[in-house]
């Protein structure tokens, strides 16, 4: 598994995304890319859809992408690397490529979760060998902060406004991890940038399989979650301490959770930190949205309490 | 205090939000859209404003879902919009064609930006306009409007509403990034007329609900009322039945077209600027024709007689008003933030009476006033 210390060998053997992007301030999405990139020893191509990353690491005249790097519209990047990866098959098939190059897609949850769903979907039922990391910071941040099927219940965004009678988006989010399990894929992991070892360890495992292989990594912004800008590592963290966010894995169908937190901790603690949901302790419905929101992380986490009992590695 | 339908009163406000508002006094309750630059205005402000009349905002999983959203809500009865930008267009083309094959009223925003593509998000163009009109597959008539300010932007998506019931068309809001991001003065009157939808006028077992009137526009029942409501999109029948017989698809495209292209006076708008004395005119539109008065101002300085003729609807283009121009003018300039679009239309209506020349950008910036002086410039020496 790959320590810190190889991580940050790779990275100065060869910087695969570099610094002077313009991504925010306290902006958790570059240390994910970074600890993927360098989690994968082989020649890699990238696919990024329209987003956050995109715009922030290809603004002209510069680029942050030190590897082959391909920017396609909101809504095909899965299809594209299905592309990407077929031609290169080729290539290897006719004998003019003997390298194993390996492909990675990340995307936002915008353009996984809602837009990018069906090539996502087509893509991994085809079988194409890549990797897809979902950078999953719960709404489309690139555009202004509008809900996606990734925000929460009752987080403020500026299409799911707080008023006196709707607190916020009244929908729960997508629980897409479980949706790509479902395809039967051979990997399947979630991971927090708050776990940077665990998710270098996931990519490496991932790299283990040929086919389709899915990680979706919370990563914070503390402009759509009005937090402090020094605050990403804290709040992933929280989200997995609190069972918001657990982190597991799915491989060749066995489910695995990589960490289970001692105490529990509510939501609240989580929830209390985030302007987006500051009016869910100043409004007096509140309280009772709260203990929802707490009621859905604990019917999630018990859920996959059972998936690992019954379809556990040892199960 | 409850909130109101109609913000009467002047306010400060951007192109986007008045289309929000215009739509709102039109009676405009259902709006579907996906996030998108520089739109997102609109789906903000209504995100906001319809829960508070009793309206419905919802945003979809992408543009496709969007318009179909949009279709469905107008079968419900509902005055229903959506908008978006470049990318979210292209996305949209196939459902457009459905609305005009199922006589769906809607109205669609397209706020544009710099394209191909991902283009330029955040700036300005105007390269969608061929788009609009040939954008879906297939033959059909389109009206599409081009507001040049906020203030337009409110008072042509309340147009845009009265023509999609007049006719039972998606109708087209040609905007720009511009037009929807710069704020001014938008008057909201105190009362504004909704545009009536034309009903069934027989018992429901007498109903075919694409029976047209004379004027080819026929009655609308909405689904749950107890008439015969079967939509689709295949060629079909008075009885809304696939008929896939070439004479029954041949009837049908054609009564689509003729019940726009028959009544030109209901939907052809345009405005002149000093262009009595004019010997070169401009014909531009969106933000474009707002910079030309610009060109137009200089060019008068310097000595040449030059006038504006401002398109507020570009499609159906305005064939006769612009041969007419031809006739009184001695050269025309078509000002516009793309290579060349509403100019071939231009040329085609003008029929080598006079030179048309382009001033063209491919966008990212609107036009200076000397570029467009120069243009004027440029068919002056050219028609002397």
């Amino acid at each position: 598994m790959p320590s810190i210390k190889v991580l940050a060998e790779r990275e100065e053997r060869g910087v695969r995304f570099t610094g002077g992007h313009t991504l925010c301030a306290g902006c958790a999405e570059p240390m994910v890319v970074r600890t993927v990139l360098n989690a994968i020893p082989d020649p890699v191509v990238v696919a990024s859809p329209t987003g956050c990353l995109e715009v922030a690491t290809s603004r002209f005249p510069g680029t942050a992408w030190n590897v082959p790097w391909i920017h396609v519209a909101f809504e095909n990047a899965a299809a594209v690397i299905s592309g990407v990866e077929a031609a290169y098959k080729v290539l290897r098939k006719k004998g003019l490529l003997d390298k194993r190059v390996r492909f990675v897609v990340f995307a936002g949850d915008g353009g996984t979760y809602d837009i990018g769903l069906q090539a996502l979907s087509g893509a991994l039922e085809r079988g194409h060998d890549f990797l897809y990391v979902c950078l999953n910071n719960e709404a489309y941040m690139n555009t202004g902060v509008q809900r996606s099927s990734a925000t929460p219940k009752c987080a403020a965004a500026t299409t799911a406004p707080v008023g006196e009678a709707i607190p916020g988006k009244p929908q729960e989010r997508k629980d897409l991890t479980e949706i790509v399990a479902a395809h039967g894929i051979p990997y399947v992991a979630q991971a927090a940038v708050s776990h940077l070892i665990d998710l270098a360890n996931k990519v490496e495992r991932a790299m283990n399989y040929e086919g389709p292989k899915f990680i979706n990594v919370l990563t914070t912004c503390p402009l759509g979650w009005r937090t402090p800008r020094d605050s990403a590592i804290q709040q992933a963290k929280q989200a997995v301490e609190t069972r918001y966010w657990p982190l597991y894995e799915v491989i060749e169908g066995r489910y695995k959770i990589n960490y289970k937190p001692k105490e529990h901790v509510p939501v609240e603690e989580w929830l209390k930190t985030q302007g987006r949901f500051r009016h869910l302790f100043r409004d007096p419905q509140g309280k009772e949205l709260i203990a929802q929101i707490q009621a859905e992380v604990d019917r999630r986490w018990e859920l996959l309490l059972k998936k690992e009992q019954c379809f556990g590695v040892g199960g | 205090m409850p909130a109101k339908t109609i913000l009467t009163g002047v306010h400060f406000m951007n192109g986007d939000e008045a289309i929000a508002e215009g739509a709102i006094a039109a009676g405009c309750r259902f709006f579907a859209a996906y996030p998108i630059t520089p739109q997102s205005e609109i789906a903000e402000r209504l995100a906001w404003r319809l829960p508070q009349i009793g309206g419905m905002f919802i945003q979809m999983e992408d543009e496709i879902a969007a318009i179909a959203a949009v279709l469905g809500a107008s079968w419900g009865g509902m005055k229903a919009m959506t908008a978006t930008s470049g990318p979210g267009f292209s996305l949209m083309m196939e459902n457009l064609g459905l609305a005009v094959m199922t006589e769906t009223p809607c109205v669609i925003v397209d706020v544009q930006r710099g394209a191909p593509s991902t283009g330029l998000p955040t700036l300005v163009a105007q390269g969608d306009m061929m788009q609009a009109r040939w954008g879906s597959h297939g033959h059909y008539e389109i009206i599409a409007l081009c507001p040049a300010s906020p203030q337009e932007a409110f008072d042509l998506t309340v147009k845009a509403f009265a023509l999609a019931e007049r006719f039972r068309v998606p109708v087209l809001l040609m905007t720009d990034e511009v037009v929807g991001h710069m704020y001014e003065r938008v008057e909201i009157p105190p009362e504004v007329p909704v545009a009536p939808r034309r009903r069934p006028r027989v018992p429901p077992e007498e109903f075919l609900p694409f029976q047209p009137d004379p004027d080819l526009v026929p009655p609308m029942a909405c689904a749950g009322e107890g008439y015969r409501v079967h939509v689709t999109g295949l060629t079909h029948d008075e009885r809304g039945y696939p008929d896939m017989t070439p004479e029954a698809h041949d009837r049908l495209v054609r009564r689509l077209v003729d019940k726009i292209r028959l009544f030109p006076e209901e939907y052809t708008f345009y405005e002149e600027v000093q262009l009595a004395d004019a010997e070169i005119a401009v014909v531009s539109y969106g933000i474009s024709a707002r910079v030309s008065l610009g060109g137009i101002e200089l060019a008068r300085k310097a000595g040449i007689k030059a006038g504006l003729f401002r398109l507020i609807t570009a499609w159906p283009f305005p064939d006769e008003a612009i041969h007419k121009l031809a006739q009184r003018v001695k050269g025309i300039v078509v000002v516009e933030l793309n290579l060349g679009q509403m100019s071939r239309e231009v040329e085609r209506a003008v029929r080598g009476l006079v030179p048309v020349h382009g001033v063209f950008h491919a966008g990212g910036r609107i036009h200076t006033p000397e570029e467009v002086f120069q243009g004027i410039e440029e068919v002056y020496r050219r028609c002397r």
